[in-house]
């Protein structure tokens, strides 16, 4: 990998040049504190107790660092009636999330080698079609979908948010992955043929390896997306079969007792962790994909 | 024993698009046949055809005296070099060369015998652990090569496979392309729109223009006897020079009078090789004089049906061995090639003689060689 500098960058000097550039900076510095803001405020709140919140500032930092309001949100924060904290919910989460982003990315994968490499007539009408479901707003397809589940007899569970998330994220994985392999020559996909593998040899022995970016790239989305969700996991799922999204809400709206800020604001980050460590792991993976797939020629 | 390869009728449309326009050929087990012509002509088409690439829009193609029109590439014997080399990106060039025995579940020990030869016949034996990334374009060349190699199928199939070298490399790799079919002894398929390595690889040439196969003969005949301009035309470097013109009887002899230049050049046209006596005076034809055949006067020995005119130079282009000087005769740029110690400045007159029976004649509307 080659070394970051900026020795490539001719720039003039003189007082104008250094005004410019400390200006720069602090409109960057300023933009720095604006995202960050929330996130202290949430953290420092989490670690303090009820009695230090409600008389200290939300500015300040925690005085003395507690993690009771991390656990009572996992382990007994009452969510409705049932009082186990997000564990529980969680875990739906991880068993919708993972399934549904193996799922998607595997079928958009696919979908876009088929699209890309084994033309069809058609090929480029049916991914047309296949991309207007990515602008499709999910609010029109929630009755449909809930009847078809009920048919199907996974109303209220979790494999039918599987099922649901799969469906809905294929749009934007054949996207992603018809628009990567485009790119791949079609001369491999070639040769291949003549070396004597047949589609899905082809397909997981040779084209696979090659999009790691674009898996990569796919997962994160596809992961925050699914993660995140909170329509489909209301609107599908009921009680115990929630995911991690609506528990959350389900927490912070509870509107018994004392408003204990602590351990809202604990829940909501552990709520959003999953996400953000699949971007710190995959993100990595993500810059060394991008330089172990660079083959010119 | 290789297998011959036989086409009968070939069609293929694009959209509503004929790139083949019905092509029959027959190449021989063995042959070295090249297929050459500017692009779009249609020859990488006809080679994914034969590769199985492609699907047959109408007509059949045979291999081996078997029609193989449904039979994927994977059964029709055939390996193939690409022009973009094609080498699978994550694996090694070890992993690259063998795949295909992989796919066919050669045994392991066989794999790596043959892996060990022909690494080491084509000079890759020390790169066998490196990815196609970390190699050079002729090393690249090189393994895809040996991909094809190493199989040892009936047919090879290559598909401008020098055009991304250096010229240096290029004509190193060409010598030993030539060597490994000497070797070898399989019948080899070749597109090319370099004519030079049309010449030097083929045993046969088939030279394509717009979906047709114009003429298809050895490299001699193609270059001494070419059937039509466009033949004529493609093959040669420089290319062939073309003077309009009529033709014109006097006293017993038929001349070619250059349209367009003065009175007293007239290109006698007597040899065998330009047969315009039948011809009535005025019929409209096109002489071709290869710039090999126009040197300068006195310079070699003397021989049958010589012409010898005066022109000044126009440019001169040295290119070591021979020097190119352009001339004009009736406002049409030609080249001659003389030798460079025979060279005069632009300018000035020079006196250019020309070898007659090395002449070609084509009938201006048809284009046909007469």
């Amino acid at each position: 990998m080659r070394a970051r500098s900026t020795s490539g960058i001719v720039r003039r000097s003189g007082p104008g040049a250094v005004v410019m550039r400390v200006v720069l900076f602090a409109v960057l510095g300023l933009f720095c504190l604006y995202y960050l803001f929330p996130l202290f405020v949430m953290v420092s709140t989490s670690l303090k107790s009820l009695a230090e919140i409600r008389e200290g500032s939300f500015l300040a930092f925690p005085r003395d660092i507690g993690f009771e309001a991390w656990a009572k949100a996992w382990g007994s924060a009452c969510v409705g009636v049932r009082c186990d904290g997000l564990q529980p919910y969680f875990m739906n989460s991880v068993m919708m999330a993972v399934p549904a982003v193996i799922l998607s990315t595997t079928l958009g994968a696919l979908n876009g080698y088929a699209l890309t490499k084994w033309r069809f007539p058609g090929a480029d009408i049916i991914f047309a079609l296949m991309l207007f479901g990515a602008f499709i707003p999910f609010q029109v397809v929630l009755l449909p979908m809930a009847r078809t589940l009920g048919e199907l007899g996974l109303a209220g569970t979790v494999p039918g948010l599987v099922l649901v998330h799969t469906v809905y994220g294929l749009a934007f994985t054949t996207l992603f992955f018809r628009n990567f392999f485009i790119g791949v020559p079609d001369g491999i996909v070639q040769a291949a043929k003549v070396d004597g593998a047949g589609f899905f040899g082809i397909f997981f022995r040779i084209v696979l390896p090659m999009s790691l970016p674009a898996i990569v790239v796919t997962v994160i989305w596809q992961f925050t997306q699914i993660w995140n969700d909170f329509l489909f996991g209301v609107a599908f799922t009921v009680g115990d079969s929630n995911p991690v999204t609506v528990a959350l809400n389900n927490v912070v709206n509870t509107s018994t007792g004392v408003k204990e800020y602590n351990v809202d604001m604990a829940a909501a980050i552990i709520a959003g962790l999953p996400t953000l460590l699949v971007y710190v792991v995959a993100g990595a993976y993500f810059v060394r994909g991008l330089s172990a797939g660079a083959v010119k020629g | 024993m290789a297998s011959g390869i036989r086409l009968e009728k070939l069609r293929k449309s694009f959209g509503g698009n004929e790139v083949i326009k019905g092509i029959d050929l027959d190449i021989a087990p063995g042959e070295f046949v090249v297929l050459v012509g500017p692009s779009g002509c249609g020859k990488s088409t006809l080679l994914n055809l034969i590769a199985g690439l492609e699907t047959v829009g109408s007509g059949d193609i045979f291999i081996g005296g078997d029609k193989v029109n449904k039979v994927p590439p994977r059964d029709r014997d055939i390996a193939m070099v690409f022009q973009s080399y094609a080498l699978y990106p994550t694996k090694t060039v070890r992993d690259n060369v063998t795949f295909g025995m992989e796919t066919r579940r050669v045994p392991k020990d066989d794999q790596a015998a043959a892996l060990e030869e022909f690494a080491r016949l084509l000079q890759i034996d020390h790169l066998l652990d490196r990815k196609p990334g970390q190699l050079s374009g002729g090393q690249r060349q090189r393994v895809a090569m040996g991909r094809a190699l190493v199989r040892q199928p009936e047919v090879f199939l290559f598909d401008e496979p020098l055009s991304n070298l250096d010229a240096k490399l290029r004509i190193e790799m060409r010598t030993e392309i030539k060597k490994l079919h000497q070797r070898l002894g399989k019948t080899v398929v070749y597109v090319t729109h370099d004519q030079i390595e049309a010449m030097t690889l083929a045993t046969r040439i088939a030279v394509m223009d717009n979906g047709h196969i114009r003429q298809f003969a050895d490299p001699a005949t193609i270059y001494e006897n070419p059937v039509d301009m466009f033949v004529a035309g493609f093959m040669g470097s420089p290319p062939m020079n073309m003077i309009p013109g009529r033709v014109w009887h006097d006293g017993g002899k038929v001349f070619v009078l250059p349209r367009g230049a003065r009175e007293s050049i007239r290109f006698p046209v007597d040899g065998p090789a330009a047969r315009g006596a039948d011809l009535p005076d005025g019929h409209e034809v096109i002489l071709g004089l290869r710039p090999e055949t126009i040197f300068a006067a006195g310079t070699e020995l003397p021989g049958p049906n010589r012409y010898v005119f005066d022109a000044p130079v126009e440019v001169v282009e040295p290119t070591g061995p021979d020097t190119m000087i352009v001339f004009q005769i009736g406002g049409q740029d030609l080249i001659a090639r003389v030798r460079p110690e025979d060279v005069a400045k632009p300018g000035r007159a020079f006196r250019f003689e020309v070898d007659m029976t090395k002449a070609k004649l084509f009938d201006a509307e048809t284009g046909k060689a007469l």
